[in-house]
């Protein structure tokens, strides 16, 4: 884990030498269109987001808001019809090929014939060159720290939900990421193991630096985890705000009980509720 | 008493529970066979129409050597067809999966020689490669193809949109996919195929020997057939369906200890 989190700090240090004010993702205006049986839906229209090197961003909306679309746009998994984006100063697509990002569903997409060690070398085996070049953690290492030391050889069956969505976020890691795009990826899990996995994506976030772009549609967890939360609407999917969330990290679950939180998170409400 | 006897008692209990469960299927057979003789007895059956189970167990040791000899042929066939028609029916699968062309060009012609009996073709594949192993080997494979496509492409077509999202973020290759992903995933789909097939590349086997053939298990029965000799039809008849018990099993054995892994529900 140390090595991991060395390498990860070298790497920050040596790729972005002066360059603290390039962003991780720009988004100028994207639109997005997708043709369905009743005619051409606009998913996303006119976005324009900016998030910052390092960064941790929510994405908050109601659904058909098109966070997800959002996301997997940046992703390379849907086209824009309209606008631009980059990533790392990239194309998408280019982004992907140079394995610039890791993307965490809401399902865990576990292989189940592989191992929870096997599954966190998928990205090592694919992929081609960019693959292989890439300084990669351990695999066993990054299983420690999302809690599954030992569990290395277990079949996903024998995993529950959360150890699971641990397994995939240890293989999004494996890559060492400089951007993680997360889907809502705690959606399925019960509240107890989404809250302690809540604290321990903060830890990892504050061990590897990575930028994160985390869509949710549970406020408190929008609240709680971005320093600023994109609130999306609905028909077309556009930004209503970017609302920063002004407290200090580390941040502990209790801190939810503090005013200032709960203040946020009211205001959050109310924007959903305007939407 | 301490856990690790109380473990040993509660492995034996499994253990005579796994016998006693073998009882009843045991006693059914015994039970049919033991009918089978008693009308035999009681209605004076002549053994030229049906013979008894203790005339076809004589004939069965009695000509050991013929049918030893005739059985080899036929477990030689089924086998060669069953390794040509699935490995076949899983690169033409694979080529479908890859290629819609392919798919839209070429599964209606796999659908059509799948609708003309088998039985119909035999004795043209007869006519074009003559009376030595080749027919009988096409026969077995063309029986084994279809089921086997056919489960394959849906096997191979079996993997979540996800997991093709996550091989797209990771940009793997087509190939890699398939090894990875589609290959696996579609082995349960696979297996369901082979057990069928287990059997039918049996039933192929012995339909091509039906017909202008003087050696296997079903030019024995052709023979048995024809010259009376129902003990011998009988004994030849059990020891078909023995071959494909056994290939079944093989298959399902093989199944079990390929596919350890289950499906896990979304969470």
């Amino acid at each position: 884990m140390a090595a991991a989190q060395a390498a990860a700090a070298t790497r920050r240090s040596r790729e972005k030498p002066g360059s603290a004010a390039r962003p991780a993702v720009s988004v100028r205006d994207a639109t997005v269109r997708f043709d369905t049986d009743a005619g051409p839906v606009t998913a996303l229209k006119d976005v324009a987001v900016t998030i910052p090197e390092g960064g941790l961003v929510t994405m908050l909306g109601p659904s058909g808001c098109g966070k997800s679309t959002l996301l997997r746009a940046i992703a390379d998994l849907v086209p824009v019809a309209g606008g631009d984006i980059a990533v790392l100063g990239k194309t998408p697509r280019q982004a992907r090929i140079d394995r610039d990002f890791s993307f965490v569903f809401q399902d865990a997409t576990l292989l189940p014939w592989r191992s929870a060690i096997d599954n966190v070398r998928l990205p090592l085996e694919v992929g081609g060159r960019a693959a292989k070049v890439s300084v990669n953690a351990a695999p066993e290492d990054l299983l420690a720290m999302v809690g599954l030391k030992g569990r290395e050889t277990a079949l996903p069956h024998e995993l529950s939900g959360g150890m699971r969505q641990r397994v995939a976020i240890a293989r999004a890691l494996v890559c060492q990421p400089r951007i993680l795009l997360m889907d809502e990826p705690f959606g399925a899990l019960d509240e107890i193991n989404r809250d302690k996995l809540n604290e321990e994506l903060l830890r990892i976030w504050a061990e590897t630096g990575t930028t994160i772009l985390f869509v949710t549609h549970s406020i408190p967890e929008a609240a709680f985890l971005g320093q600023q939360v994109l609130v999306l609407a609905s028909h077309p999917g556009r930004v209503r705000e970017l609302v920063d969330v002004d407290m200090p990290f580390p941040r502990k679950l209790a801190d939810r009980d503090s005013m200032k939180f709960v203040k946020i998170t009211a205001h959050l409400r109310a924007l959903l509720e305007s939407c | 008493m301490s856990a690790a006897a109380d473990s040993t008692a509660a492995a034996r209990r499994l253990a005579l529970q796994k016998w006693r469960d073998r009882v009843p299927p045991l006693l059914a057979v015994v039970g049919l066979i033991a009918l089978w003789q008693t009308i035999i007895t009681v209605l004076g059956v002549p053994t030229y129409i049906a013979p008894s189970p203790g005339e076809v167990l004589a004939t069965m040791i009695d000509k050991a050597p013929l049918l030893l000899r005739n059985f080899l042929p036929t477990v030689a066939e089924a086998l060669a067809g069953f390794v040509l028609g699935n490995g076949i029916a899983i690169l033409i699968a694979i080529g479908f999966v890859h290629s819609r062309t392919a798919d839209k060009a070429f599964f209606p012609l796999a659908v059509f020689i799948n609708t003309i009996p088998i039985i119909a073709i035999a004795p043209i594949l007869v006519l074009i490669f003559g009376n030595g192993y080749t027919p009988k080997v096409i026969i077995a494979a063309l029986i084994c193809f279809f089921p086997t496509l056919v489960n394959m492409v849906r096997g191979l077509q079996a993997v979540s949109p996800q997991a093709l999202d996550l091989m797209r973020v990771l940009s793997a290759s087509k190939p890699e996919i398939l090894w990875k992903i589609r290959l696996q995933s579609s082995l349960p789909f696979l297996f369901a195929a082979l057990k069928i097939a287990s059997t039918t590349c049996v039933i192929g086997a012995i339909v091509g020997e039906w017909i202008g053939s003087n050696f296997g298990l079903g030019a024995l029965i052709i023979e048995a057939t024809y010259n009376f000799r129902s003990s011998l039809l009988y004994a030849t008849v059990l020891l078909a369906a023995l071959l494909s018990v056994i290939l079944f099993s093989v298959t399902a054995l093989v199944e079990r200890r390929l596919i350890t892994w289950k499906p896990t529900a979304v969470h």
